[in-house]
This record gives C-alpha cells, structure tokens and sequence, in this order.
C-alpha cells in the first residue's frame, strides 16, 4: 500500500461527521461556553480597555478592527482544539476511529470527516461572536455573512493542520508546543490587534505567507463594510493550500501510524 | 504447516505465506490458513505468538510483508473495504462511544456502513434482544456491566449482517454467568450460518466452540485440526495429578511403570497415560498421595506443544 498517495475524497466522510455533530450535540452546554466565552472576554477587556487609550486603528473604532480578527482566531483556536485534542481522544484514548476502520470507513474518510467537523466547529464558535460584535455595534454590514465561509474554511485549514501534529502525537503534552511555537506566534502577527502594516518589512512579509493574515484581511472588510482586497479569492487560497497539503500530510501519517 | 480444508470448496479465508515482519522480528511466519464456510475456526497460542497480528491481516487492518491473502474471495488488502461490508469485527479492547446510549452507539456504528431508515430500526430491535440489552436501549455506557459492554460489542459487530465473524479474546475477563451467555448466542450464529473466527486463552472456550482450531507460537502454526483430534492425535488420553508427601521416591519406585509420560509443574506431577486403572488402583492404596484423575484436554496439548513456562 502506497501511504504517499493523495488520499481519496468521498462522502463517506459524512458518518464520521455526524458522529461528532451527535456527541457534540450532546455535550453543547459547556463546550459552547468553551468556544466563545474566551474569545468573547479578548474583544471585550480589549475592545473597550485597550480601545479607550487607542482610538482608532485604520480608521476604525479599536473594537470594530478587534472583533474581525477575535472571530478568525476563536475559528482557528477551535479548530486547533478539535484537531488535536479531541481527535487524540478518539484516536487514542477511545480508540473510535479503530472501530470506523474495522468497517468500511478509511483513514482518507476518517481525516477528511474530521477536517470538515473542525471547520463545522469553527462556524459554531463565530456565530455567537459575530452576535456579540453585532450587538455591540461592531458589525457594520449586510455582507457579514460572507464571514461564515471565510470562517470555515479557517476551521479546515488549522483542522487538516492540528490533525498533522496529533498524527505524530505520543500524548497531550505534544501539543503544547504546537500552541507555543505556531498557534501562538500566528494570533500575534496575522493583524489581530494591530495592522501589520507598522511590522517590518521581514515579519510582514512572513505573515503573507501564513494561513490565518489573508482570512483577517478579507474577514476584516466583510464585517466592517471597508471594500474587500481585489485578489480576495487569491487570498482565500492560501490557507486552502495549507488545507490541501495538510489533509495529504495528515492522512500519510496515520496510515503509517494506524495500519502499519 | 499447511491447515486445509480439503472437504469443502467455499472458503472465507484463505492465506498462503502470509507473513509479517516489523524491522528484523517476524511476527507472523509463513502461514497458511483456509477456513470454510460456516465453521468456528480458532487461533491459539500464548501470548506474542501472533494471533493478533494475524487477525489484524485477515480483517485488513494492516498489511502483510509477504502472501497472500483472500477473505470472503477478496483480495486483503486491495479490496478490503469490500471486504469489511460483509465482516464483523468484536475487538479485544473496548472501543464502545462512552458518550453515546447503547441505541446511539448501534445506529452510529450502523452509519458507517451506511444504514439507515426503517430496515435499521427493524434490526437493532433485533440485536437488542439477541444481547439481552432491551432494557437498556436508552443506558449510557458508564452504567453497563463488563458482560453487558461486550454483548453491546457483539450485537454491533453484527450489525451489516456479517457473512464473517473476527472475535479477539470475546470472553477475556468476564465472570462464568456472562462468558456462558456469550458461547450461547456464539453457538447461535454458527446455527444461521456465519462464520466466526476467534482468539482465546480460554483452552475450554475453544473446546467448546471451535470446529477447528490452530496453535500458533513464534509466529508459525504447530498443529491443526479439530479439538479432540489434536487431543486425540498429541496426547495420551488420561491425565492423573498427583501431589503429597513421599509422591518422588514412590512413583520412581512404583507408578513410573504404567506412565508413559510424565511432567511436574510446580509440586504438582502430571502423568500422562493409555491405561489408568492400575495406576489408579495403587494410588487407593497410598492415602497420603493427592490425586485427580482426568481425560486428557485441549489445555494439555497447547501446554506440551508451548511448553509450560511463563510467557510474558
């Protein structure tokens, strides 16, 4: 069996969805208080503390600029979360996915099963963030619902990524790195809470090569009215493209993990 | 070794070389297996031996190093999700959803096959009274007995209707109430027709259920057949076991004559032989020797072919 092989995308993926939209259907209470509540205390404590002493940031009110990026990072805090965590549970502790594979479930169903979750996870956690900001006037927009997709796709994207990182896993405590050498440094330099435009020239050039700075700068306009960048869809294809590699990368290393 | 079955023609597997080596160990070492349809065919072995492995190939869960490999007629691993649509599998480890009642856990696991509708809800009726679980349909997981846990696993195995059956270790640490309940509905699914495939320690499981069986160790068969040929074929058919004070110099003196085969396991000797009953008679008259008298079994013959020390 050829592990290197571009793993085959079919809607078998869906049970495995489904299993995970029906646990988390179960178990919602705390897990959405988990998703939002963090991320709805950042634009609040700083959205309105930091903001009194800032003003505006790119002719926006601060909390106005912060609440478009608090929305990308709570997608790609969640989807981190579900990625590693969550699916090392039921990869190791759990041993579900194990029992997917005695049936007729691949791992190339599996990983993409769980991708799409990640990302179904990150709209779960946008959703009442972008309600909040809405209701705090920071939200200037019809087409904020465009976010939703820009959303998703954020969630597939550190999804397909977390799932790399959990594949080489040996415990939880491997996953603290990823948070402290990658989550971490990209929700600081991706224009969260401050334009990149006053970085130097190294760092912002960097971050246009990282997955979550293009989705601010598109999920930016959309919520706020601003007009979108010209090369929006080339800018959604960055993190597609970390998507892409990481659903390739993810599934080679569990097929040598899982079936070898 | 070669294991064959040369009476029927239709086979549910059927493994020729099958081998699997991790770096330079070999785990699984040449071995040809054919399984008719129908049967209760077993793996034994002690521990390390490569019962697991072999099973993992056969259900195509991992990939051998060389051999070949059909299950059901398809070719393991190319087709094994074919494959996987006519097999069930009952895991040694527990892998139940804890989150999940047990209802939820069928028609989740029924999902990844792809079941659904009015036929489904039809079957799991039918799966909760053949694992006695009626009553616990809406039960989380947490408040399921070990026994009642494994017959879960059991009924959920079954849930395609499976032509095949992999059981690995199905009675492993159940109490006798619960194991006796399991061989019942075992014996069940042999009566429709599946065929089960299973590994056990248990000499007396495989007794019991097994049509055929093989023992395996370092990676290779050692014998083959049904449970009281190989009892028949390997060993002499009476057992006596004898303990107690001055039981050394009086069987070197007296009982060796009508032994043929004699072993100690601990202070405990075991005598194998064709003809008991004057071995027997002169024990009657030595009260302050212990002994059992018993038909040879299969424990026997898996104990002289591995040996009898520990394995861990």
């Amino acid at each position: 069996m050829n592990h290197l092989a571009f793993p085959t995308v079919s809607l078998r993926c869906l049970p495995v969805w489904r299993r995970n939209l029906r646990v988390w259907r179960k178990l919602s209470g705390p897990a959405l208080i988990g998703n939002f509540g963090e991320p709805l205390l950042y634009l609040l404590a700083l959205g309105y503390g930091l903001g009194s002493f800032i003003g505006n940031v790119s002719g926006l009110p601060y909390i106005v600029f912060l609440a478009s990026g608090i929305v990308c990072t709570s997608a790609m805090n969640t989807a981190s979360f579900e990625g590693l965590y969550s699916a090392y549970t039921r990869m190791a502790i759990q041993n579900t996915w194990g029992g997917m594979l005695a049936t007729p479930l691949s791992i190339d169903d599996i990983v993409l099963g769980e991708i799409l979750w990640a990302g179904t996870k990150s709209l779960i956690s946008a959703v009442p963030i972008l309600l909040v900001a809405a209701a705090l006037g920071a939200v200037h927009d019809g087409y904020v619902l465009g976010v939703l997709p820009v959303v998703f796709i954020i969630g597939v994207c550190f999804g397909a990524m977390a799932l790399v990182v959990t594949a080489l896993a040996k415990s939880y405590d491997f996953f603290i790195y990823y948070f402290t050498l990658v989550i971490t440094p990209l929700f600081l330099v991706s224009g969260v809470f401050f334009p990149l435009s006053g970085m130097p020239d190294a760092v912002r050039i960097g971050a246009q090569l990282l997955p979550l700075a293009h989705a601010v700068d598109v999920v930016r306009p959309l919520m706020t009215g601003q007009p979108l960048p010209s090369l929006t869809l080339l800018y959604l294809l960055v993190p597609l493209l970390y998507a892409a590699g990481a659903f390739w990368l993810a599934t080679t290393l569990l097929r040598r993990r899982l079936i070898s | 070794m070669l294991c064959d079955s040369q009476m029927q023609p239709e086979r549910v597997v059927d493994a020729r070389g099958l081998t699997k080596r991790y770096g330079a160990q070999t785990v699984v070492d040449n071995v040809d297996l054919s399984i008719r349809r129908g049967e209760c065919f077993g793996l034994l072995g002690p521990n390390g031996a490569g019962k697991t492995t072999t099973l993992r190939m056969l259900m195509g869960a991992t990939p051998p190093s060389a051999g070949e490999l059909n299950v059901l007629g398809f070719p393991i691993p190319q087709q094994a999700r074919q494959m996987h649509q006519r097999l069930g599998v009952v895991p040694q480890q527990d892998n139940l959803d804890p989150d999940f009642t047990v209802m939820e856990n069928l028609v989740t696991y029924a999902s990844y096959f792809g079941l659904r509708g009015a036929a489904l809800s039809q079957r799991i009726a039918e799966l909760l009274t053949f694992a006695n679980l009626d009553a616990k349909a809406h039960a989380g997981i947490g408040a399921l007995s070990g026994g009642m846990k494994r017959r879960l696993t059991l009924a959920r195995s079954l849930i395609n209707d499976p032509d095949v059956l992999i059981l690995d270790e199905p009675t492993t640490g159940l109490d006798p109430q619960a194991r006796q309940l399991i061989w019942q509905r075992l014996r069940t699914l042999l009566a429709q027709g599946k065929s089960l495939i299973l590994t056990t320690h248990y000499m007396e499981e495989a007794e019991r259920l097994c049509d055929r069986l093989v023992i395996i160790d370092k990676g290779r068969i050692l014998v083959c057949g049904s449970p009281a040929e190989l009892v028949q074929q390997h060993i002499e058919p009476h057992v006596v076991e004898i303990h107690g004070r001055g039981m050394d110099e009086w069987f070197n003196v007296v009982g060796q004559q009508w032994v043929q085969r004699s072993e100690y396991a601990g202070e405990t000797l075991f005598c194998y032989l064709s003809d008991e009953r004057l071995l027997l008679n002169a024990l009657c008259e030595r009260p302050e020797l212990h002994f059992t008298h018993r038909r040879a079994n299969l424990e026997d013959v898996f104990l002289k072919l591995t040996g009898k020390e520990l394995r861990e």
